[in-house]
């Protein structure tokens, strides 16, 4: 149901085309992932009745917190031009730690620590990405197999689990409430709004995008691109810090590759929400709607009735519709220029 | 001029002096390191390593193919699952259950038509959409295994067919038959990209897309016929290997996009478009197999295969970017 509406608006787009294609390729460029998580959400709603419910949007936004808490970081990394394959290995490799650790150390020093690691890697994929300039699809590649190893040999290929699974404070990040609210959901909003903040206000937030849209130009603007790009990568490191912390706390024990093919549904959701892979454009909002978008999707099929896994070709199809959608609203034209 | 000859001399003969380098350090670690008695460069070994080595190879000369174009196709894992599927499924039909053995070509057909197919859905979406081939195959890759899933479940699919088993296990003049398809495959991607007029164009759309389009070249098509032939030889990779193990398991191909890529990377190819070759590629792929036999011959374990195979992609990365003339032109920033 939801692809015929796409393809209607495919195809709305096309008559309308002619007539004054400018405008509506702006507003549809513009809003058109909030236009399709609507109709999402209308759609579900009449097909299920339970789609809507408090608990069920809450577990919904509640599974989607890490997923979401990591695009918002991989969010920097893909407007400043860049990509990180190696979030999915890099959680599963926090997520290992701060368990480990929260035996070894006490929790209230395992978490700092566990920080410390993951942003001495992001920081390591930041300065050969930013100061060596190297291609970051290639760079992260090949930290997601090397921060795999690392996990391996750290954890001896075994599965971390903490001894005292009762008595610990450490399970208030997974699975507390606070405010009627559970925590994850309160994380996930709160680093979204302050992402945000610094991505639309700051000085840095426009180094970032102007570091994106024309690298070049902006180091005649003298920005300093490569300290640019290498900070994104930290707070990617941050926010997939975040992420495995709230992983370990919800489950209190991990196998060591709980991470793995996360990065490309976190690169899905970032895309969903109409950042563009060259870089210079996207928005910590709209990615959070694609996160959103991804999660009740997911949600909606199963509560239909569906398969598990026909979710994967519903995303498929939806993340190609969106890119080709918002492009096409771009140029003015349906189909590519390509001969 | 000469220092620029001398390192492009270095970027192309790097990988083959990377495999000796191997070979002599695992020999001489493999003395003092191995709990077997047996030689690492031994003769049979090494033939094991070239079988070994076919399921990733095939598809790494379609991938050097795709990526000197400028694109690149991550859903190669999930085709290669389901040409397996179809292959060994389509053996238990009932509609071919009278004709014995003559189900083999017939399933064998399937499959690679199938892997066709996939590969050239990616092309088109590639062509007419004019969305990055990185987001369709990113795409397709969750899709396809969906698809996979769907099919079975979590349940393997399998089918043991004793003919094909005999078949996959033959041996002809000394080589196995996975390392037969490998090098047939190694060489009809050499005489494409090098001998015919789709393989020069494949290199001018890769280098120089706006220009490649001025000189009259239709880039769309051959986007396309690349990711069908991509998509043929995914198929043939698993045709080739579940002939032999006639079981298939819902996540297998996973993570091979990323193998194949290093592989292609290691063999010098530009993930930009426009310059690489098989031979290189050929010589990644080995390189990589040589390492995660070496590594587990002198009792390392998976965890720094991994570890090391992501270093020295970086680590190539950064040589290549050091040998490229071309680099130091660039904005020094």
């Amino acid at each position: 149901m939801s692809d015929m509406s796409q393809n209607a608006s495919n195809l709305r787009e096309g008559m309308m085309a002619s007539m004054s294609k400018q405008q509506i390729g702006r507003v549809l460029a513009k809003q058109g992932i909030l236009i399709a998580f609507a109709v999402f959400m209308i759609a579900f709603a009449i097909a299920s009745p339970k789609f809507l419910s408090v608990d069920n949007v809450f577990s919904v936004v509640r599974s989607s917190a890490i997923i979401g808490v990591m695009a918002l970081g991989v969010t920097f990394v893909v407007i400043s031009g860049n990509l990180d394959l190696s979030v999915g290995s890099m959680m599963s490799f926090s997520t290992i730690v701060v368990l480990d650790l929260h035996d070894k150390l006490g929790p209230a020093l395992a978490i700092p620590a566990m920080f410390a690691m993951t942003m001495c890697l992001g920081a390591f994929i930041g300065f050969l990405v930013g100061y060596l300039r190297l291609n970051s699809l290639i760079v992260t590649l090949g930290m997601l197999s090397a921060i795999h190893g690392l996990t391996l040999t750290y954890s001896g290929g075994q599965n971390m689990d903490i001894a005292d699974k009762e008595g610990t404070w450490f399970s208030v990040f997974g699975q507390g409430t606070a405010l009627g609210i559970p925590v994850p959901i309160l994380i996930f909003l709160i680093l979204a709004a302050l992402l945000g903040m610094v991505l639309a206000k700051t000085p840095f937030g426009r180094k970032v995008y102007a570091v994106g849209g024309n690298g070049t130009a902006a180091t005649f603007s003298g920005i300093p691109r490569a300290r640019t790009v290498f900070y994104c990568y930290l707070i990617s490191a941050t926010c997939v810090a975040t992420a495995g912390l709230i992983q370990a706390s919800r489950s209190l024990g991990s196998q060591n590759t709980v991470g793995q093919g996360l990065e490309l549904e976190v690169l899905a959701a970032v895309i969903l929400g109409g950042a563009s892979l060259l870089g210079g454009s996207g928005t910590v909002f709209k990615t959070v709607i694609g996160v959103l978008i991804l999660g009740f999707i997911q949600n909606g099929l199963l509560l239909m009735g569906l398969q598990f896994y026909v979710q994967f070709v519903v995303t498929w199809i939806i993340i190609i519709l969106a890119v080709w959608l918002d492009i096409a609203a771009k140029r003015g034209k349906l189909w590519s220029p390509i001969a | 001029m000469k220092s620029g000859a001398v390192s492009k001399a270095l970027a192309n003969g790097a990988i083959w002096g990377f495999i000796i380098l191997q070979l002599i350090f695992f020999s001489i670690a493999g003395e003092y390191l191995s709990l077997s008695d047996k030689a690492f460069m031994d003769w049979e070994n090494m033939l094991l390593l070239l079988k070994q080595s076919a399921p990733i190879g095939i598809i790494a000369m379609g991938m050097t193919l795709v990526m000197v174009n400028g694109n690149i196709d991550l859903s190669v894992g999930a085709t290669f699952a389901i040409a397996a599927i179809v292959m060994l499924d389509s053996m238990t039909w009932p509609i071919f259950a009278s004709l014995g053995d003559g189900v083999i070509p017939i399933a064998w057909l399937l499959a690679l038509t199938v892997g066709t197919l996939l590969g050239a859905l990616n092309g088109l979406i590639v062509w007419k959409t004019g969305v990055d081939a990185f987001i369709v195959t990113l795409g397709s890759m969750l899709g396809y295994r969906g698809i996979v899933f769907m099919f079975n479940g979590e349940n393997p699919t399998s089918h043991l067919n004793w003919t094909l088993v005999d078949f996959a296990e033959a041996e002809f003049l000394g080589l196995a038959t996975a390392s037969w398809f490998l090098l047939i495959v190694t060489f009809a991607i050499w005489f494409l990209m090098t001998k015919t007029v789709h393989g020069r164009n494949a290199y001018a759309i890769g280098d120089n897309r706006e220009a490649a389009v001025n000189a009259g070249i239709r880039v769309g098509p051959h986007m396309m016929i690349n990711f069908a032939i991509i998509g043929f030889l995914a198929a043939l990779s698993a045709v080739v290997f579940y002939s032999e193990s006639g079981s298939v398991n819902p996540n297998d191909g996973q993570l091979y996009e990323l193998w194949v890529i290093t592989a292609v990377v290691l063999g010098g190819t530009k993930i930009t478009g426009g310059a690489g070759n098989v031979i290189g590629t050929f010589g990644g792929v080995i390189a990589i197999q040589l390492l995660r036999k070496g590594l587990g011959h002198i009792g390392a374990d998976t965890s720094t295969v991994n570890l090391v195979i992501g270093l020295i992609l970086i680590a190539v990365l950064f040589l290549d970017r050091q040998l490229n003339v071309k680099g130091k032109e660039e904005l020094k920033v």
